[in-house]
């Protein structure tokens, strides 16, 4: 087995970063779940009609090259090309090399297993100071040494880096000042050079202020958070928060530090300290991200109501809050009727994701899906959604539009449009424009009969001439030139139905009819 | 197509020694430990030590084994750095093993990482180190210090520990390259960037000294001083390529759907690609053209061999065969990648997209745009997109417009959004306004003179964005008569199909101009930048013209490929060539995941 053991990490990642990225990928991944609910929601757009003969183009190259594939690949071994494995990975790179060995990754395994009980190892707290680092800091510092570039490659001792080669050899102990008498320019020039370095002679408060102040002029983050970690240790709060309100780079470094660390007590003091109310209350907001357990962060989120946020971020809150109220109700009944199996749509179309944490149109989406003819008083139904949350009329058409289409469900459809004046009359009218609705349905496979419905009630004739011909409504488009008496437009149109088909003939009926008075 | 270089451009320096210097490094601290060792690598580190070293070396210097850390949401920061080491030291000691632990922070260990060691007691179990590894030159005219965590923790946080690292990067640069004769910069960090590496420099006094310049101009840049050019959609097919696959550390993982086979493949892009070379600075739509023409090109070279003789046949198969296997591969996966690319971007109605950014960049249906932004939210085409546009049409029209974006994403965005605030990624919003709907907010906008007045701390960082008057000063909207020729380009605009040069390329494009800020007082201003801007010439004879006509520019907090290619073609238009360093290649996604505060 080795005797050693490396771990690389990039700087501040450990403390914050690694937080940040996992908080992308779980982004990611919510939007993947969401998808799930929302493939039905996303339009299929225009082609680039004008690039349409680049396209073309390039799919002729590309057959071109393709063709001479066979040609080419009758040896692969002298390519010049990167080697690479079957996972895509460059044979012999390191990502690669790692997968290899992924097999036996034991020990990472029971690296994680003892995470949970770091606690009770805490006892090894007491263990001996480190025996020998090098410092390294002082790479790259230029002055020629006997002896320091020993571990570097011969093929730089023709170069001029040769002179500005790492001290290697020397351990950092030579280094170690135990003289007590560094100014606090000295001492913070010392600490950005990663030296150690006590800071324990400053003692008085103007000294340490006067350490602070000198860090903060040189710029460097790190050193100055190192001076915060030392004043924070040995100053009371009251007065380090008060120094610090006057001194902003500073106080910037402890609160960024204090993030890091997750000290969110004394974040939340420092913050009430410096009267900054809605940091304050986002602060504690944010905490509610940790909780996984929907009671308990419907618990703490109702904590989080009447915090001094601003008066639109509140009536967010409170959304945010009954929003989960709703969701665990409406998850637990769901749950049940899944898995008790006597509901038809839950037994056709089963649910593929938990609705908990769920953004409010997706669960509007969701309502309107599983839920879409319950009476208003039910939590589930979807008017009830519309009313409690206040969803624009808008938003809530689109959202039902794309559930109900999704099932297929086309007489929904039909009532979504459908309204009627006190004299009985039906009227359709969409909020959204009908052209978004014939997108829509053309999304969830409509069929023409329907599609050709909706595009018909799009009052724009060129849009509706586009649309008719986009999703192939042969009869809107032919009646369209018709109206037009646009005769060159039919006669085009005409080589783009099938051979022989009835479109064909209906177009060519009109083209023979001698009762219209075509403009061309 | 694919520009020459004009004859007299400088030659680049050679960076691969930067390379070299950090695999010597490398091996330096794995021979730390003698022995047989395993390694734990972070997987953010895991490209750039690709870049650097492979596993023979690794096996070479004893490695045994390799993990990769993965940053599973399940490990919380703090977790990864004490946690790691502390379980894997305890699980050693029931075993009964003796084992020697080393943490290695890259590019260097931070104060309070080695606080939380101590603070957990193991602190002495294991010794730390750095690799001062920050300058990855992934092309011959990139260098990226691989620090995406730049952006936030300085331009969100406020934290200046990165600093130190690029005052480092510029000085190891400096004592590589020779000294920099003219230097210029804008932003506060940019600032104190300069001020602590001419610290440094002072402190090591005179080793760059009598040295002889090769590089003649730097130029250090922040990128808070042009939001705007890094929330636009790329047009440029390398930033197309970045915003569609997300290039990571110079390499692209292709998917089935561009290699037309069942595997990813991983594909290098640099200047070594020939093909991507030509068209990397291209505009999207010219890029198709000259694929075409390439692809017949390639054709008719093969088709020669078709009678030809023994002799000449054995000549075509020793000396071109292979140059043109290599050729078709390139052509065939860039062939593949641009129609996945058509058709993930006419699936996003991109036409319209562009349409709308475009408006906003000029300024005008600001109405019609709002509403487009509206129901692309309405849509819910991503929350990250959404977000963007929104950024883009606060700094634009220098208010704030918010939209009911909560309701759509999650209420967590709430947090989102104070961080967008902060960072003057969305601007100050006048006191007392909580209007929701946009539009009644717009049509407020358009004569808002009500200027909040900044109390808070935080927003010393935040500020009013006053683009519509800088665009004005600047010109970054050319006039256009006619079409905008995107095969000959007369302008920087082009990488953004003509409509907008890039704010960050006009400046320092004008700076260079001047040889100063000289008669720029105004937009410095505007950009909020008096203080920080800084002209610094060493009256230097020795640097001889091809110097001068290098530029090293600096971005602090990311640049984009669109930027990238707009001043290479700057270098074509003067007979200079740029050299670029950036803390990380960026475009608006990642600006903005880098804001997003979501976390179940």
């Amino acid at each position: 087995t080795t005797t050693g053991l490396i771990l690389f990490f990039q700087s501040g990642r450990p403390l914050g970063a690694g937080v940040r990225l996992g908080m992308g990928l779980r982004m990611n991944r919510t939007k993947g779940d969401e998808e799930e609910y929302w493939n039905s929601s996303k339009f299929k757009a225009f082609t680039f009609d004008d690039e349409d003969d680049e396209l073309s183009q390039l799919k002729e190259s590309k057959r071109a090259v393709n063709s001479l594939r066979d040609f080419v690949d009758d040896d692969d071994d002298d390519d010049d090309l990167e080697r690479v494995s079957w996972s895509g990975e460059p044979v012999g790179s390191i990502s690669w090399s790692i997968k290899e060995t992924a097999g036996n990754s034991g020990s990472s395994h029971e690296g994680r297993e003892q995470l949970k009980s770091r606690n009770s190892f805490s006892s090894y707290a007491q263990l001996p100071k480190p025996t020998s680092t090098y410092s390294l800091s002082s790479f790259f510092r230029g002055r020629t040494r006997p002896g320091s570039f020993q571990s570097l490659s011969d093929a730089l001792s023709d170069t001029p880096a040769k002179s500005y080669a790492p001290e290697l050899g020397r351990p950092k102990g030579e280094y170690r000042d135990y003289s007590n008498d560094w100014s606090p320019s000295d001492t913070v020039r010392r600490l950005r050079k990663g030296k150690v370095c006590s800071l324990e002679r400053f003692r008085s408060l103007q000294d340490k202020l006067q350490l602070l102040e000198e860090a903060v002029s040189m710029h460097d983050g790190n050193v100055i958070t190192a001076v915060l970690i030392f004043l924070k240790r040995t100053l009371s709060k009251e007065i380090l928060f008060r120094e610090l309100e006057v001194r902003q780079v500073a106080l910037r470094h402890l609160i960024h530090f204090l993030k890091e660390i997750g000290d969110q007590k004394l974040l939340l003091d420092l913050f009430r300290f410096l009267d900054r109310t809605e940091e304050l209350a986002l602060s504690h907001y944010r905490e509610h991200l940790n909780i996984r357990d929907p009671d308990k962060r419907k618990e703490f989120l109702k904590t989080c109501i009447g915090l001094p946020f601003s008066a639109e971020d509140s009536a967010h809150i409170q959304d945010h809050y009954t929003l989960l109220e709703r969701q665990i109700i409406i998850e637990a009944n769901d749950r049940h009727l899944e898995s008790a199996g006597q509901t038809e749509i839950f037994r056709k179309h089963p649910r593929k994701a938990s609705i908990l944490n769920m953004p409010l149109v997706t669960t509007l989406f969701y309502s309107c899906f599983y839920h879409y003819t319950e009476a208003e008083g039910t939590f589930s139904s979807p008017i009830n959604l519309k009313k409690t949350f206040k969803i624009p009329d808008k938003q809530y058409v689109l959202t039902a539009l794309a559930a109900r289409a999704k099932l297929r469900a086309w007489n929904d459809v039909d009532a979504l449009f459908t309204t009627k004046n006190w004299l009985g009359y039906t009227k359709k009218r969409a909020p959204i424009g009908f052209h978004r609705v014939v997108e829509i349905l053309h999304k969830n496979n409509a069929p023409v009969q329907i599609l050709q419905e909706y595009v018909n009630l799009v009052e724009d004739v060129d849009t509706k001439l586009n649309l008719a011909t986009k999703f192939k409504c042969h009869d809107v488009v032919i009646d369209t030139c018709r109206d037009l008496k646009d005769r060159q437009q039919l006669l085009a149109y005409r080589s783009k139905v099938d051979k022989g088909s009835a479109e064909e003939e209906k177009i060519d009926a009109l083209l023979s009819s001698s009762q219209i008075r075509w403009k061309n | 197509m694919a520009f020459p270089h004009r004859p007299d451009a400088p030659e680049l320096p050679d960076f691969s020694m930067l390379k070299r210097l950090a695999r010597d490094q490398l091996i330096y601290l794995l021979e730390q430990l003698p022995g047989k060792k395993d390694l734990f690598i972070e997987a953010d580190l895991m490209s750039p030590l690709d870049r650097i070293a492979n596993v023979s070396i690794l096996k070479q210097h004893e490695v045994d084994k390799l993990y990769k850390v993965e940053n599973k949401p399940a490990l919380t920061s703090v977790e990864l750095c004490f946690h790691l080491p502390l379980s894997l030291v305890n699980a050693d000691k029931l075993a009964g093993r003796t084992r020697k632990y080393k943490v290695i922070f890259s590019p260097q260990k931070f104060y309070a990482c080695e606080m939380v060691l101590e603070e957990e007691g193991i602190y002495g179990d294991v010794s730390c180190d750095e690799w001062a590894f920050s300058l990855l030159p992934l092309d011959v005219d990139l260098l990226s210090m691989e620090l995406p965590e730049f952006f936030r923790d300085y331009f969100l946080e406020g934290d200046q520990r990165w600093i130190n690292t690029v005052a480092q990067a510029l000085h190891l640069l400096s004592t590589l390259y020779g000294p920099f004769p003219n230097c210029y910069g804008i932003g506060r960090c940019a600032k104190m960037a300069y001020e602590l590496w001419r610290n440094l420099e002072e402190e090591e006094d005179g080793e760059t000294k009598g040295r002889r310049p090769e590089i003649g101009h730097i130029f250090l840049l922040d990128r808070d001083v042009d939001f705007v050019t890094a929330l636009c959609s790329q047009v440029v097919y390398e930033g197309l390529v970045d915003d569609t696959f997300r290039i990571k550390c110079g390499s692209v993982d292709f998917g089935p759907e561009v290699t037309s086979s069942d595997k990813s493949l991983k594909v290098l892009l640099n200047a070594e690609d020939k093909v991507f070379n030509e068209i990397r600075n291209e505009h999207f739509s010219n890029v198709f053209g000259f694929l075409s023409q390439k692809a017949r090109n390639l054709q008719a070279q093969y088709d020669r061999r078709r009678g030809m003789d023994i002799k000449q046949m054995k000549n075509f198969v020793s000396q071109e065969l292979k140059g043109l296997k290599q050729e078709h591969r390139l052509l065939s996966l860039h062939i593949g990648a641009c129609e996945s690319i058509m058709k993930k971007k006419t699936k996003q109605d991109f036409q319209e997209l562009i349409k709308t950014e475009h408006a906003l960049l000029e300024g005008f249906n600001i109405r019609e745009s709002t509403s487009y932004i509206e129901e692309h939210i309405d849509r819910q085409v991503s929350p990250i997109e959404s977000l963007r546009l929104m950024c883009l049409l606060s700094i634009t029209e220098n208010g704030d417009a918010r939209c009911s974006l909560d309701t759509h994403y999650g209420p967590e965005h709430l947090l989102t959004f104070s961080n967008l605030r902060r960072a003057g990624l969305l601007t100050e919003q006048a006191p007392g306004d909580t209007l929701t709907a946009v539009e009644s907010k717009v049509s407020k906008l358009v004569t808002d003179k009500a200027a909040g007045k900044i109390t808070d701390a935080f927003s010393s960082l935040a500020k009013r964005s006053n683009f519509r008057a800088i665009s004005k000063k600047l010109n970054l909207i050319p006039r256009v008569d006619g079409e905008y020729d995107l095969k000959v380009p007369r302008d920087m605009a082009y990488v953004f199909s003509g409509a907008y040069v890039p704010l960050s390329c006009r400046i320092i494009e004008q700076v260079l101009e001047r040889r100063s800020w000289q008669g720029l007082d105004e937009v410095v201003r505007l950009l909020n930048c008096s203080d920080f801007a800084f002209t610094d010439m060493t009256k230097e004879d020795k640097a001889s013209s091809e110097s001068l006509r290098l530029i090293l520019v600096v971005f602090l907090g990311g640049c984009t490929f669109s930027e990238i290619s707009a001043l290479r073609f700057l270098g074509r238009e003067k007979g200079y060539r740029f050299i670029f360093l950036t803390t990380a290649v960026t475009n608006s996604a990642r600006l903005m995941e880098a804001m997003s505060e979501v976390k179940a």
